[in-house]
């Protein structure tokens, strides 16, 4: 270890003799770790977990109300719940806590005479969703299990629309006018818009630069004829025109998450969708034996491919680049080290052990490393900042440059690059001392 | 040029030769396929939709009570048809790179056996099809009479325009003119067939499925309301469109007018190919980047080369070899590796493409790829070699006469 300072020397030393094969190495690496961390700082973004201390809690059940065959050829249930099912399963309450979800767009009136109505874009919810999905709060809070059985005129509306509405402040009881009727203001968000969308993946594909702007009771929104303006899939078309056709009909459209503690409780809830199928199909409802899925948060984000494809095949993309680059260092690496077979003889003949080449060796890579990663650093800071650029409104935003991402630049360009001087510097090591002394 | 020597010297330098093939076989592999894939999106990017862009916009309005959508419809077609400039307004519920309200399966047969894919219905109100632009290639356009009001979704039975490319998939080689088709229960009998009409979301759909579209004909009303097709010059569509948006605000208060959706289609199709573009952007980049650092790698390790073998080049000059000779020997050394390595690159280009189709639905490497990648890369490694080959070449014969 004492030697350390001095191999630095010699490294820095042999690095300036040859400037050209220098800088070709430097630039080979930075290039190849750039691409690469930008396209993961991208693909981080996309592919995260938008609840990580409770998304293994958090459960999505889905029930075949549409039999074999009817989704796709494999057997996987709709994605989402139609009207019939879901208030089952929120009748009979079987989680800790749970809510039903479908995606409304009322346009609000703000307060103060002669204003133009502005479109809203939230979702009918149930009151434990809030604790549920731990929504912060920056007044008030959501609205309890009464005011979802009595149909409570209550709202939770986001930060956003507390500005443009009251202008913002502080504003829980006052009354707010949307589509025509007054509703109690029961809390207000602070800043939340979790990315991906993992409360409603159907709708929004996951993505949406915009944070969902008021949360009324479910009940309540169904009451007063509040229509779904989310996606709705449907086997056979409803046979009443209208919302209230769509609720009646076997359409899928709500989206539906229960939280459970622990195996045992996932188990019961299991055993509970399957009996409920099982009463559906004894009822003549269902002709097919039950075929229910209950998938955890990030399986059922999995499954909906939430991570978009192209993310995916531009960081595949990236990492043959830094392979490239990888096995061209260690080319030039080969030709640099043998270069100096001279030099390594000399050393070997007055007494320096194998490992001591391989500590000189191995520095010289270092530092070679360490220059690729500084290089790597500012082409990565610029390229996630041209991504942000080019990349589409809805995921703008989510790449971004922070400690961990530079620390994992460097420490890639340092590994791979020793990686790289490892052949080159066993070859090196090999160097007959008496061979080479004779020759030159 | 003979081969037999390059070979043989070659041979003792497996490693560094190996190291080029393998960068020139990794290389192409990624080029390839990096290659594939933007001739994809670049194809997505030029999508024909069939209607005459320049000229169109389209307005959304939401927020309104249904029981007013009547109403509304006749306030907001008058009050837009008296802007300066405004060719015509009419109504139509879906729109090309914009709204998507008319997806749907639809069935061959009516007892629904025989599916025939999931389509585009675009219902539009009379005017539309003619402000659209749309060709029809046979049979006849909508009729006044074929304009009909319809509750729900769409009109349950209507005489309707297809596309050639869904023609052609529905009734390959027979005229289509007079078939039916169902959608559940709801009848259709196709009477015309126009060249082109692209889905609003073309960049979820493979191949001739973005166009496969239907035109139906129906007058507006209580459900066809809230999305409508202006159509100006080109010069003012822009203007008349902020014009629309200002009396929007004067005609109908009561709506709510979508910034988002309401946009010239020039903008919606900017838009709906936002990512597609930075795809594309983003491929290039890889692909200048390896193919800068496979020629930079090249370049490093035929310098070291010639630097190691100055000597047998003096050898070889002073017993007569010419420059010509010199440079030769390396072309020819660096042509025999970069096709090695494209030998084993073709073999990992298909591997990484099967990977790709298998994880990610891209469709199969054409094979033309390959002779176009070997190409690129001889050329590469033939430029990449020209700088240190000539440097070889440029030592003197001297140097076999001295001692080292």
């Amino acid at each position: 270890m004492h030697m350390f300072g001095y191999y630095l020397e010699l490294a820095m030393r042999s690095l300036k003799r040859s400037p050209g094969l220098t800088t070709l190495m430097v630039l080979a690496i930075g290039f190849g770790v750039a691409a690469s961390m930008t396209t993961y700082s991208v693909f981080r973004a996309v592919s995260g977990d938008p609840i990580p201390w409770k998304s293994s809690k958090l459960f999505v059940p889905q029930i075949d109300m549409w039999g074999p065959g009817q989704h796709g050829g494999d057997r996987e249930p709709p994605d989402a719940l139609d009207y019939a099912d879901a208030m089952a399963l929120m009748r009979d309450h079987r989680a800790t806590r749970q809510s039903a979800i479908y995606l409304i767009s009322p346009s609000v009136i703000p307060a103060g005479a002669g204003r133009s109505p502005v479109q809203a874009n939230g979702y009918g919810v149930y009151g434990e969703f809030f604790p549920m999905l731990d929504v912060p709060f920056q007044y008030g809070s959501g609205w309890s299990a009464d005011d979802d059985a009595h149909q409570s005129a209550v709202a939770v509306i986001s930060d956003k629309l507390n500005q443009q509405v009251f202008g913002g402040g502080n504003n829980v009881g006052r009354t707010i006018d949307i589509e025509g009727k007054d509703y109690r203001v029961a809390g207000v968000l602070a800043d939340w818009n979790p990315q991906p969308i993992f409360y409603d993946v159907m709708d929004t594909g996951g993505y949406s630069s915009d944070g969902p702007d008021v949360f009324l009771p479910f009940q309540r929104a169904i009451a007063v004829n509040m229509t779904n303006s989310g996606v709705n899939e449907c086997r056979d078309s409803p046979a009443e025109p209208g919302f209230v056709g769509l609720q009646h009909s076997n359409c899928v459209w709500i989206a539906f998450m229960a939280e459970l503690d622990g195996a045992g409780a996932v188990q019961r809830y299991r055993q509970y969708l399957d009996d409920y199928a099982r009463d559906q199909q004894a009822a003549g409802r269902f002709t097919w034996s039950p075929n229910n899925r209950l998938r955890n948060l990030p399986a059922y984000l999995d499954h909906m491919h939430v991570v978009p494809g192209d993310t995916k095949v531009s960081l595949l993309v990236a990492l043959g680049l830094l392979i490239v680059c990888l096995v061209n260092t260690v080319g030039l690496l080969l030709a640099k080290f043998l270069r100096r077979s001279g030099e390594i003889g000399v050393r070997r003949a007055l007494g320096a052990s194998r490992s001591a080449i391989y500590a000189q060796f191995l520095t010289e890579a270092g530092v070679i490393g360490v220059g690729g990663g500084v290089l790597g650093l500012l082409l990565t800071g610029v390229g996630v900042l041209g991504v942000d650029l080019v990349l589409p409104i809805r995921l703008v935003g989510l790449a971004r440059i922070d400690p961990a991402l530079l620390l994992l630049t460097v420490l890639i360009a340092v590994v791979a690059t020793l990686l790289a001087g490892i052949y080159p510097t066993f070859r090196a090591s090999r160097v007959q001392p008496a061979w080479q002394l004779k020759s030159n | 040029m003979q081969i037999q020597p390059i070979l043989a010297a070659l041979r003792r330098h497996r490693l560094a030769t190996m190291l080029i093939a393998l960068e020139i076989a990794l290389a192409c592999a990624v080029l390839c396929n990096a290659c594939f894939l933007i001739a994809n999106r670049v194809a997505l990017l030029h999508v024909v939709s069939g209607v005459d862009e320049s000229a169109l916009a389209t307005v959304q309005l939401t927020g309104y009570e249904d029981s007013h959508a009547v109403d509304l419809n006749a306030r907001v077609l008058t009050g837009l048809r008296s802007i300066p400039g405004m060719q015509s307004v009419s109504v139509l519920n879906s729109i090309p790179f914009g709204a998507r309200r008319g997806t749907a399966g639809i069935t061959l047969d009516m007892a629904g056996q025989h599916f025939g894919g999931v389509v585009e219905f675009y219902v539009g109100g009379p005017g539309s099809m003619q402000a659209l632009g749309l060709h029809v290639t046979s049979g006849r356009g909508p009729q006044p009479d074929d304009f009909r009001t319809f509750e729900g979704l769409m009109p349950t039975d209507a005489s309707v325009q297809i596309t050639r490319s869904l023609a052609e998939h529905l009734w390959a080689g027979t005229d289509p003119l007079g078939k039916d088709f169902w959608l559940d229960k709801w009848h259709y009998r196709v009477v015309g067939v126009i060249d082109h009409l692209v889905r609003p979301d073309p960049s979820n759909w493979q191949g001739d499925s973005k166009d496969w579209s239907i035109f139906v004909p129906a007058l507006p009303g209580k459900f066809l309301a809230g999305s409508y097709l202006l159509r100006a010059d080109p010069q003012d569509i822009s203007r008349v469109l902020r014009d629309a948006r200002a009396t929007i605000a004067k005609i109908a208060p009561d709506a709510v007018f979508d910034e988002e959706g309401s946009k010239t289609f020039g903008d919606l199709r900017t838009d709906s190919f936002r990512q597609d573009r930075a795809m594309v952007g983003m491929l290039v980049g890889v692909i200048i980047a390896l193919l800068l650092v496979t020629a930079l790698g090249i370049v490093g390790l035929v310098s070291f080369w010639v630097a190691q073998r100055r000597k047998q080049i003096g050898i070889r000059r002073a017993i007569g070899a010419t420059r010509g000779d010199i440079l030769h020997y390396f072309q020819t050394e660096n042509f025999l590796i970069v096709t090695f390595g494209i030998v084993l690159g073709m073999v990992l280009a298909f591997v990484l493409n099967m990977v790709l189709m298998k994880f990610y639905e891209l469709p199969r490497l054409p094979l033309v790829y390959l002779p176009i990648g070997s190409v690129v890369l001889w050329g590469l490694g033939q430029l990449a070699v020209l700088g240190p080959a000539l440097r070889a070449a440029a030592v003197s014969p001297v140097v076999a006469t001295r001692s080292v």
